[in-house]
């Protein structure tokens, strides 16, 4: 038996579940993973990500030395250097060794000083010629409350700029905004433990086994020991709804019709809650004149789900006593991403099942700290709190925590993450620092947003390996990853939980926060100015002074979370936190209706491209890779596979495992097929994980009007069948029972 | 609805459906556990946690015997901890208890001997090692049920082991002893968390236990794969 030096207690990096993680050390080394059986969100339950997934960070391909190109050491101008007539920069995974023929391209590695001050030299000489709208930076929802909050705060007062934004863009925008329109507030509005005190709940556009694990073992068990009814609407057969009481499967981006078809039953049939409708909500009439047209049989045209089964589903979610809906990207991230959010929402308000214990409007957030990180400001349209940026009363709040003259903070709406890149051109943006994000993966039209990387002036990544992003950097500064940090994060239901650092930080590697501030120390003294406190001791200074302003965290202290997590809202330092929001009132004050329409998704299936793509992640992996494939999960899911429909591959001639070309009007990769009655006909699943045959260069970049999510969920492709050697890696293939 | 009956000479009180182990550590009675675990079902396999109850003919396991208005309950009596001890005697001569450091307290506690059955088959078999995450060791596994039970719906309702073959050659086991990764499993590890006895055990851990370094450790599987230029 191994005896551990320590056990420390943690937060999972991986979802937005937010699991305890017992870190047992050894000689600094992460040996087993342990969960507490009464720890508040998982129980003592974790999923292979949690409890096997940690390797990564003793991968040997990690990046522990700060690095620079060698054009920066030799003072060179990237204009003197060009990468070609087309490209200002190259993508670089390797170091280079080859001393003889030195590129001014090379990665050389550096010492922190240099590095730093390379960083802060390009960044203030960038803003002092271009001004604020050069400046641009991605955060992390991977990172800390506080990693993120120091990084928006060096932006905003430094730079005044509003060009800061995440991957929430890329996840849950929709929903924020539908929530943000309709009750003031993004969250989810209950606990996901509350999924047992649910008679009926609906599951939609998330595949939550693979997804959100631990909340999936909540739902089967509502389910199996309280008698719960789920109904799961997805156009994918997932393993949730083995134990369902009905699944509709939609066409992808069908959403809106379904759902106010729904609605639109539960008028028709009488099923409203009155009283809500009445004491809770406005702009009733409007929306109602809008639903005329949503009847069941209109959605089953457009949406193939039985118009009985329509009926079927609003009854039984309108007579629940206790009803929820949990949903994920299937419902956000489309071209109408906000629409579809937002016809969720009537179907809570119509029928009140909202404001209660067991009941609520649940996205499930993606990534472990999205919610942490927009609560942090981390987004172009607010400070931390959700506060506008293009309010006033807002800017003088930070303008006094910051110390920054009156008027200093720009009022300007800044770029979302997509808007970001595309800015990227003489005259837009200029320098972009990425926070551990790797757009290069995440956006949607890899080709384009690879044309929109090669032609920024300076790009920062501050990372634990170079990912495809990080690759087309000139600076490159080694952080730490969540073993080797303190903070907090805050998980899908607004539960602030203490990160802590397991053993010291791996070679020259250092915690996010402490990078930022030093770099910002840095360019303030080369702006000449000396406004903002930089000088943090601690993690837990940066979270007291961002709770000194945002309400929601003014009550929380590391002190407070040290065994158990809060949950926000905590006002003030006696508060216990608000496991359920919106009991006496919304946010915004009632909860407003809005017409709906239908709108389709942009890009439709024709005779060139019959297929309807839609993408999403898988148990083993996550996101753009830069973890799960730098660790044995890698090994249990080692290829990419297109799901097809068995009717589908026969017309085209593919069996189970064949090599297949899958197509769209952008790009085009090469992957095994899995022939499955898991996806239906005419719509194939590719997950978007593995760079050799990235799902993104496949999917359509437009954008929902005011939420700016791309359609990740559905674009037109082809399928042809491709030979064994066309694979990226023909000698690598999936074996795997439960596949 | 609250009942009142005796343990130990002592009157206490409990609610209806409360087991005699419920009642017991509430009132700071120490009964001893080896299969029964907070998050699984109980199902009183190893019986280790028997008691004396008035007017039955055998021992009760306490973990699902409910407590009884009126019952007269010996957590310790003589007959108790003879039983108590020959189970965990019977155990210490099958099965290899080296990574059950509660277990072995528990043998010095009842005095019990590991020479006891010098004769008695032992229970071995090869360690598996056939996935990343975890390897599973059967000469160390006492068949206590739980990793079946929170694969199953205790927990994951995965369903990818349960037990194999009879009597003495039963063993807990992938489905016609595949696998793991060919089977249903998730590799949540669901079950390394809940063995009693090291039986499961992280792969990482086993390696760093066959004297492997954690640099070595760090470079396995780790060989890199081309890159789509």
């Amino acid at each position: 038996m191994i005896k551990p030096d320590r056990v420390v207690t943690s937060t999972c990096p991986y979802c937005g579940v937010g699991c305890t993680l017992q870190l047992h050390v050894k000689d600094d080394f992460i040996f087993k993973v342990t969960t507490p059986f009464d720890s508040p969100v998982n129980h003592g339950n974790l999923c292979v990500k949690g409890r096997f997934g940690y390797d990564f960070i003793y991968h040997p391909k990690r990046i522990t030395t700060p690095m620079v190109r060698r054009y920066l050491l030799e003072g060179k101008s990237i204009f003197d250097v060009r990468h070609s007539d087309s490209a200002l920069r190259p993508q670089t995974f390797e170091l280079s060794n080859n001393e003889l023929s030195p590129s001014p391209w090379d990665w050389v590695e550096t010492d922190w000083d240099t590095a730093l001050n390379i960083v802060a030299d390009n960044l203030t000489r960038i803003y002092k010629r271009d001004g604020s709208d050069a400046m641009a930076v991605y955060c992390c929802a991977k990172a800390t409350n506080e990693d993120n909050y120091v990084l928006q705060k060096m932006y905003r007062a430094l730079f005044r700029t509003n060009n800061v934004d995440h991957c929430t863009r890329l996840c849950h925008a929709g929903s924020v905004v539908a929530l943000q329109q309709a009750v003031g507030s993004s969250a989810m509005s209950n606990t996901a433990s509350q999924v047992v005190m649910n008679d009926v709940f609906i599951v939609t556009g998330s595949n939550t086994s693979e997804n959100h694990p631990i909340i999936a073992l909540q739902m089967k068990e509502a389910v199996q020991k309280h008698g719960a009814k789920m109904i799961v609407v997805d156009p994918r057969r997932i393993d949730l709804v083995d134990m369902a009481e009905m699944w509709l499967p939609l066409k992808p981006g069908t959403n809106v019709p379904v759902f106010s078809a729904m609605a639109n039953v539960i008028v028709k049939e009488d099923l409203v809650n009155w009283d809500f409708v009445k004491n809770r909500t406005e702009n009733f009439d409007e929306f109602l004149e809008s639903l005329e047209k949503f009847t069941p049989e209109y959605a089953e045209e457009i949406s193939g789900v039985p118009a009985e089964d329509i009926r079927k589903a609003a009854r039984m979610y309108a007579t629940a006593k206790n009803a929820a809906i949990y949903w994920g990207m299937g419902i956000s991230q489309l071209s109408h991403g906000t629409a579809s959010a937002m016809a969720l929402i009537h179907l809570a308000f119509l029928t009140g099942h909202v404001g209660r214990d067991g009941t609520g409007l649940n996205p499930l957030r993606g990534q472990n700290n999205v919610q942490g990180a927009s609560d942090m400001g981390s987004m172009p349209f607010h400070y931390p709190g959700y506060m506008r940026v293009d309010n006033p009363d807002n800017r003088s709040k930070w303008e006094k925590a910051w110390n920054i003259e009156e008027g200093g903070l720009s009022l300007k709406l800044g770029l979302t993450t997509t808007e970001i890149l595309g800015n990227a051109h003489e005259g837009g943006v200029r320098a972009l620092y990425i926070m551990g994000e790797n757009p290069m993966m995440s956006e949607p039209n890899l080709n384009l947003t690879r044309h929109h990387m090669e032609q920024l002036e300076f790009i920062v990544a501050q990372d634990i390996f170079i990912n495809e992003s990080a690759a087309f950097a000139d600076v490159f500064l080694p952080a730490t990853p969540f073993a080797e940090k303190d903070g907090t994060f805050s998980n899908t239901d607004r539960r602030v939980q203490r990160v802590r650092a397991a053993h010291s930080p791996r070679g020259m590697s250092r915690p996010d926060w402490q990078i930022v501030c030093d770099i910002a120390l840095r360019i303030e003294s080369r702006l000449g100015v000396d406004t903002s406190h930089w000088a943090y001791s601690n993690p837990e200074e940066i979270l007291r002074e961002m709770g000194s302003v945002n309400p929601d965290y003014a009550g929380i202290t590391y002190d407070r979370i040290d065994k158990e997590g809060l949950i926000y809202p905590v006002p003030h330092m006696e508060h216990p936190g608000t496991p359920t929001l919106f009991k006496e009132s919304f946010p915004r004050g009632r909860g407003k209706f809005h017409a709906l329409d239908y709108v389709p998704v942009r890009e439709q299936v024709d005779d060139e491209y019959p297929f309807i793509l839609t993408t999403g992640r898988l148990l083993e992996h996550w996101h753009g890779g830069s973890m799960t494939r730098n660790s044995a999960l890698n090994e249990i899911y080692p290829e990419a596979r297109v799901e097809i429909h068995p009717a589908d591959a026969e017309i085209h001639g593919i069996r189970n495992g064949d090599p297949v070309k899958v197509q769209s009007r952008r790009g085009e990769v090469i992957v095994r097929a899995t022939v499955t009655e898991k996806t239906t006909v005419g719509v194939i699943f590719l997950p978007w994980h593995f760079h050799e045959a990235a799902a993104n260069l496949l999917t359509n970049d437009a954008l929902d009007p005011q939420a700016k999510i791309p359609e990740f969920k559905a674009c037109a492709v082809q399928v042809f069948p491709a030979r064994e050697s066309d694979l990226p890696n023909a000698e690598i293939v999936l074996n795997r029972g439960r596949y | 609805m609250t009942i009142t009956f005796m343990m130990d000479g002592k009157e206490v009180t409990a609610q209806d459906g409360q087991t005699l182990l419920d009642v017991a550590r509430e009132n700071g009675i120490n009964i001893p556990t080896i299969c029964f675990h907070e998050a699984t079902t109980a199902n009183a396999l190893c019986r280790i946690c028997v008691v004396e109850v008035e007017g039955m003919r055998v021992l009760q396991p306490s973990c699902v015997v409910k407590a009884g208005a009126n019952m007269k309950v010996q957590t310790r009596s003589e007959k108790v901890l003879r039983a108590r001890k020959t189970i965990l005697e019977m155990l210490a001569s099958t099965m290899d208890l080296s990574d059950a450091p509660d277990i072995l307290t528990m043998m010095d506690e009842y005095g019990a001997s590991h020479e006891r059955f010098p004769d008695a088959e032992r229970r071995e078999s090869e360690v598996k090692d056939d996935n990343p995450m975890y390897v599973r060791d059967y000469s160390k596994c006492l068949l206590c049920w739980r990793c079946v039970q929170v694969c199953a719906d205790d927990a994951q309702y995965t369903f990818a082991i349960n037990f194999e073959g009879r009597g003495f050659e039963t063993q807990i086991a992938t489905f016609f002893d595949k696998p793991i990764p060919e089977t249903t499993c998730v590799m949540c590890g669901q079950c390394v968390g809940v063995c009693p006895t090291g039986a499961l055990k992280p792969k990482r851990e086993f390696l760093l236990e066959q004297g492997m370094s954690p640099n070595e450790i760090s470079v396995l599987n780790t060989g890199r794969k081309k890159r789509k230029s």
